[in-house]
């Protein structure tokens, strides 16, 4: 099948394992990626800061990128959650329905990475292997937006070597909200608080999820305690696979962010 | 010409009544999060909660089903909430009520000093009402010489107290047993002052308290959980009984209404009768539920007065997106769930209505711009929608509110603000490649700033307070991706 | 212009001059009509603290004398004598003062539906249940209920009943929540509810 990446302005800048990973992946399990060169940022940012307006060429920009694809993929429930409940009210509220109906249609066509394996190309065991002890977070987006349901459960599971621990009050935000995290630093670093003391009572040595933001959020406030929990993309997770012997190859399969 | 004018819908006139806070909600709720004791208050009572609720709504086979009966229903009342008043008031009329139209805070609080004075009673009592609260009702009678005596266990507490009320449905829930058992014993005339901290025994005193008040006022103010268009009866749902005692000891009962509380049938109510108690306080159903249709002779009140209050309901309905607010029935539920509220409290929302639903309805009662840090008070993490009885979608009224407020910044100055400057570059950025490609190479530099972000500027040095910064990749994605 | 006028004009200018077509309420919730389960109405009557007794009619004696024996209680005008042993002094309500049902030990009362879903009695000021006061000023309510006045769910419940008369909706004695979010029983009203059950 052919895929196109939507690859997050986040996860290209910031966290581009998770997406080198999420193309990995998917060449594994015999697909072609293609990415979209054009493509820059979904516009969620601006539309839940209250800028629907200077979104609306983002919206306009990624659905003129995404268009030709039958099939796209992101390793971001968030901001899929945008494309597929977002962009068409922006185009709708700036009286533009022809680029609404355009958005819908990219959005029926774009997956959250856990659901493009599980629903669409039908697999659960993608035949990882990672040892590692780890829990999952399910983001808020992932879980309440788009509803991806145990999807990234079911993955994980099936990782040999994989020691799955349940995230306790795992549902809970862990406060990053995007500007939230900035205009309400205060609460949102309350939240992150609680989050990182269940992380910890876990006693995982990762914490994995599908979005890169919340794990930034996430990473961001285990880093400064130095605890060595390490935060880590779903993609990268299901992407390593057993060392073959050749140092290049369990560098890479370590599973670990740059 | 001016009819067109004053018939425009209106936001609930500033400086009376509780619907705006002294202080942005970041600033409140710094003090709250620094208050361990009611942090330990909040997490305990809202983790209770929703623990009861979730196991009587699993109960439920037809939860969805009821949630979207609810939605619907509400849905149709908004879009006819003109005709279902009128109907509403000859209802009401023909079963012996008189139904006073109230425009605002300050038009309600002068009908209801009236019909009190009128009595000639110095003192009313009064049942747990958001109405009344959002109008400032007990202080527009104190001014005008009347007593208001709350009856809800909560409510009481909180006026013993000399507190405000930080939860819809438990007034006091940031208060603890040892906190009420102190302000008993500080405030309630007559106290044992062998009293303890069991909640039980803190129950029997405030029955004690409040016995002789019951007997002997006669005039009482209550609110309103529903009102049926078609038949003129109202209905309050409440647990200790004090509702009860409200709503039949009196000889006058005043009840001040939202004008959004309507159902149109009788069999509506089915709906909603399932859906409160269990997405309220977790019951299969309240303790007690009252309903009455104007007056009845020779049982309760024989003097019955319906006040409708407006107060920016108009405004709201207004707005296409955000009208869904009024569908709210006051169950809390979204509060219960929320992650921000159970961390920050009640009063940090400024207004009589915190949490989520309060984040959506008190902007947009006041206009956006007298609670513009309200819309961003949330991670839009969508608990609330997921909790909501009558699934109203709170995070995207948020958002939508979020807009306005840029807007209303917009037009309201000159020179737009640093955020919006900042959006509008971002926004231009992202749309050229060549311009997008180059910031990702800044943001590289960005390596120097160093973990803890220093020199930062605010808003962005807030990051910094609790988390590092992430480090730049040596690579993005794209550079990799042309790479290979 | 009055308020009225006011607020009516301000409500249909913000819903625009286009009216809105009527929302279609889909209603795929349970309706009336579920089998109604005796012990599905005693385990919930239970888990919020009343007390049930189950017995024949002529028996609801007995339990009136085992619960109040001794005892001055207040009974609607229109509730079956046979229901009340001689071991308890009767107050009619004939309009009785208010101070005087205040001073009651406890009442008794028949009801018009109980609902076995949510564990629910609902008294409509029928001549056996009385003005509302009777069932809310004494400690010690008993309510004897027929069994075919229960209704499986809510729905069944309303069909059953009436806007024209009062409605008190019952579900366990007086309680609260309020304190720390813990149900706690016991605060204004009847802090003891029994709920005799007789065959139809």
């Amino acid at each position: 099948m052919r895929i196109a990446l939507f690859v997050t302005c986040l996860a290209d800048t910031m966290f581009p394992e998770a997406a080198k990973a999420t193309v990995r992946l998917l060449e594994r399990l015999g697909h072609e990626v293609v990415f979209p060169q054009d493509q820059t940022c979904c516009g969620q940012m601006h539309i839940n800061t209250g800028y629907p307006d200077d979104a609306l060429r983002l919206v306009r920009r990624h659905v003129r990128a995404f268009a030709p694809y039958d099939v796209v993929v992101a390793p971001s429930g968030s901001c899929v959650g945008s494309v597929r409940h977002q962009h068409a009210m922006v185009a709708r509220g700036a009286g533009d329905e022809r680029l609404a109906s355009r958005a819908e249609e990219v959005a029926r066509r774009t997956y959250e990475l856990s659901e493009l394996l599980v629903d669409v190309l039908g697999v659960t065991d993608v035949g990882a292997f990672y040892t590692h002890r780890v829990t999952y977070q399910p983001t808020c987006h992932s879980l309440r937006m788009i509803r991806v349901g145990d999807k990234p459960l079911r993955l994980l599971r099936q990782v040999r070597g994989l020691d799955l621990v349940e995230l306790p009050q795992a549902e809970q935000c862990c406060g990053f909200g995007g500007t939230f995290a900035v205009k309400n630093a205060d609460t949102s670093t309350a939240m992150l608080a609680d989050k990182m003391r269940h992380v910890l009572s876990t006693r995982a040595d990762v914490c994995t999820a599908g979005d890169a933001s919340c794990l930034m959020h996430i990473g961001g406030g285990l880093s400064r305690l130095r605890v060595g929990v390490r935060t880590v993309h779903l993609a990268e997770i299901l992407a390593s696979t057993e060392p073959t012997g050749d140092p290049a190859e369990r560098a890479r399969t370590g599973g670990v962010t740059a | 010409m001016s009819e067109i004018f004053l018939g425009m819908p209106a936001t609930a006139p500033r400086g009376v009544g509780n619907l705006r806070g002294d202080e942005p909600f970041p600033v409140a709720a710094r003090r709250s999060l620094a208050d361990a004791q009611l942090r330990r208050n909040l997490g305990h009572a809202t983790a209770t909660i929703r623990a009861k609720s979730a196991a009587v709504i699993d109960e439920v086979p037809d939860w969805q089903e009821l949630r979207e009966a609810g939605r619907a229903i509400k849905t149709d009342v908004m879009a006819r909430l003109p005709e279902l008043l009128a109907q509403l008031e000859v209802a009401v009329t023909a079963a012996g009520g008189t139904v006073h139209w109230a425009a605002d805070a300050v038009e309600a609080n002068r009908i209801v000093t009236d019909l009190v004075r009128a009595t000639g009673s110095d003192r009313v009592m009064k049942v747990k009402s958001m109405a009344t609260q959002e109008i400032g009702l007990n202080e527009a009678l104190e001014a005008a010489g009347i007593e208001a005596v709350e009856t809800d266990l909560a409510e009481l507490i909180v006026q013993l107290g000399r507190d405000k009320p930080s939860h819809i449905l438990v007034p006091a829930i940031h208060r603890n047993r040892a906190e009420i058992r102190e302000i008993f014993l500080r405030e309630m005339p007559g106290v044992d002052p062998a009293l303890t901290d069991e909640p039980a025994i803190l129950a029997a005193a405030a029955r004690r308290h409040l016995r002789r008040t019951f007997l002997s006022t006669r005039v009482a103010v209550s609110g309103a959980n529903f009102a049926v268009a078609e038949t003129g009866t109202l209905a309050v749902v409440e647990s200790e009984g004090n509702g009860r005692m409200c709503l039949t000891l009196p000889d006058t009962l005043i009840t001040v209404m939202g004008i959004e509380k309507l159902v149109p049938t009788w069999a509506d109510l089915e709906v909603f009768l399932q859906l409160l108690p269990r997405a309220s306080t977790g019951e299969r159903m309240n303790p007690y539920t009252s309903m009455w249709t104007g007056v009845t002779p020779g049982d309760g009140p024989q003097e019955f007065h319906l006040v409708l209050l407006d107060n920016g309901r108009s405004a709201v309905l207004a707005d296409e997106v955000g009208r869904q607010a009024l569908h709210c029935i006051r169950c809390s539920a979204c509060l219960n769930v929320c992650p921000v509220y159970e961390r920050t409290g009640g009063h940090a929302y400024g207004s009589v209505y915190p949490g989520p639903i309060g984040a959506v309805l008190s902007p947009q009662l006041t206009g956006v711009e007298d609670n513009a840090s309200l819309p961003y008070a949330s991670s839009l993490c969508g608990a609330c929608f997921d909790a909501c009885p009558v699934m109203i979608d709170i995070p995207s009224i948020l958002v939508h509110l979020r807009a306005q407020h840029t807007a209303a910044y917009r037009s309201d100055h000159r020179l737009p603000s640093a955020e919006a400057v900042t959006m509008a570059a971002a926004a231009y950025t992202m749309d050229h490649r060549p311009l997008y490609e180059a910031a990702q190479r800044a943001a590289r530099a960005s390596r120097f700033v160093g973990r803890r972000g220093g020199g930062l500027p605010p808003p962005l040095s807030g990051w910094t307070i609790g988390r590092d910064l992430p480090q730049p990749p040596p690579q993005t994605f794209r550079e990799w991706w042309a790479q290979r | 212009m009055t308020s009225r006028e006011l607020i009516l004009g301000r409500l249909r200018a913000a819903l625009g001059a286009t009216p809105t077509t009527p929302e279609a309420v889909a209603r795929s919730y349970r309706p009336a009509g579920g089998a109604v389960d005796l012990d599905v109405l005693v385990h919930r009557l239970t888990d919020y603290r009343a007390t049930v007794h189950r017995c024949s009619d002529g028996e609801v004696a007995q339990v009136v004398d085992a619960v109040l024996g001794g005892r001055r209680v207040v009974v609607p005008p229109g509730l079956p004598r046979r229901w009340l042993p001689d071991s308890v002094e009767v107050l009619t309500d004939d309009n009785l003062p208010t101070a005087e049902i205040a001073a009651a030990d406890g009442v008794v009362t028949a009801a018009a539906v109980a609902v076995a879903e949510t564990g629910t009695v609902i008294l409509d000021a029928g001549v056996d249940q009385g003005r509302r006061l009777v069932t809310l000023l004494p400690d010690v309510h008993i309510c004897v209920l027929r069994t075919d006045q229960v209704v499986a769910g809510v729905p069944d419940a309303l069909a059953r009943l009436g806007p024209d008369r009062p409605l008190t909706w019952i579900s366990g004695p007086s309680a609260t929540s309020d304190i720390e979010l813990n149900r706690v029983e016991g605060v204004h009203g009847p802090r003891h509810l029994h709920v005799v059950i007789v065959p139809a």
